[in-house]
């Protein structure tokens, strides 16, 4: 991005570990509160708390262990995570809402509808997803400061 | 409405919250099993209607700044679920009624749903 500043303000590292339904969800709580506290706009907040919540239930139900990577500067917001995991075979069909691999004890959990990564599309300004089947999965997500009104485009389209 | 009205609506048992029940306005709900669609479409400030009652019911609502959950079938997470919830100021209530009888008498005092259609 022409003219952008990349000032690191804050970074912050997370580890979550395959299987550990227990614990998904404390990593996004973690940044929503750091967020808050550095007084970042509540819907950005909002927008980033979900799609990083949807990476953590994709970590626990996918992947032996996840890193999360959050990297804030005055323009963009960024959570990037890698896992180690069996990795995405088909990135465009894992995107399509309703396509999923989830297990039966993923679905009585009440997730594995296919809607996580669509949904982390639809709450972030850019997302890029790179896997290796076997290795694992590294997705960015990625949200501008200065793009207020980007959830109520999306969102109630 | 306050969710003290919805208590009463629904007959309800309080899990943790008691303290804000006269207060809390709710305007609307959303009613899912499927947490994966509550995090889809649910709006902030949306009142939580489930059935599922693990600590992930919980971590959605916060996530997405929901008011409250109202768990149906008579359902009741465990004790670890509603601390939980407590810390992060959660208020959870149970009802007997069954999912379409819960959202039909709200519905039928004027609540709305937060999203109508996808």
């Amino acid at each position: 991005m022409a003219g952008a500043d990349n000032t690191i303000l804050l970074e912050k590292t997370y580890t979550l570990q395959g299987g550990d339904f227990i614990r998904a969800g404390e990593i996004s709580s973690s940044i929503k509160k750091i967020l808050k506290e550095i007084g970042i706009d509540s819907q950005i907040i909002r927008r980033m708390a979900i799609a990083s919540f949807e990476a953590e239930i994709n970590v626990v139900c996918y992947a032996e262990q996840g890193t999360f990577n959050l990297t804030i500067t005055p323009d963009t917001l960024k959570v990037v995570v890698q896992d180690v995991g069996r990795g995405i075979a088909d990135i465009e069909l894992a995107m399509k809402e309703g396509y999923s691999t989830a297990t039966e004890q993923i679905r009585e959990m009440g997730f594995g509808a296919g809607m996580g990564l669509p949904n982390i599309k639809k709450n972030v300004d850019r997302l890029a997803i790179d896997s290796l089947v076997g290795k694992g999965t590294r997705i960015e997500m990625v949200i501008d400061m200065k793009n207020l009104n980007q959830q109520d485009d999306n969102l109630n389209g | 409405m306050t969710l003290q009205e919805i208590k009463e609506i629904l007959k309800c048992d309080v899990l943790c919250g008691e303290e804000v029940l006269d207060s809390l306005q709710i305007e609307k709900a959303f009613a899912a099993d499927l947490l994966s669609d509550v995090l889809a479409y649910a709006k902030e400030g949306t009142l939580l209607l489930t059935g599922i009652t693990n600590q992930q019911v919980v971590r959605t609502v916060e996530m997405l700044e929901l008011r409250g959950i109202v768990f149906v079938r008579g359902k009741k997470p465990d004790a670890e679920t509603i601390t939980l919830a407590r810390s992060k100021n959660i208020p959870m209530l149970t009802t007997r009624y069954l999912m379409f009888e819960t959202c039909g008498r709200l519905y039928q005092r004027g609540l709305t749903g937060c999203i109508e259609c996808v």
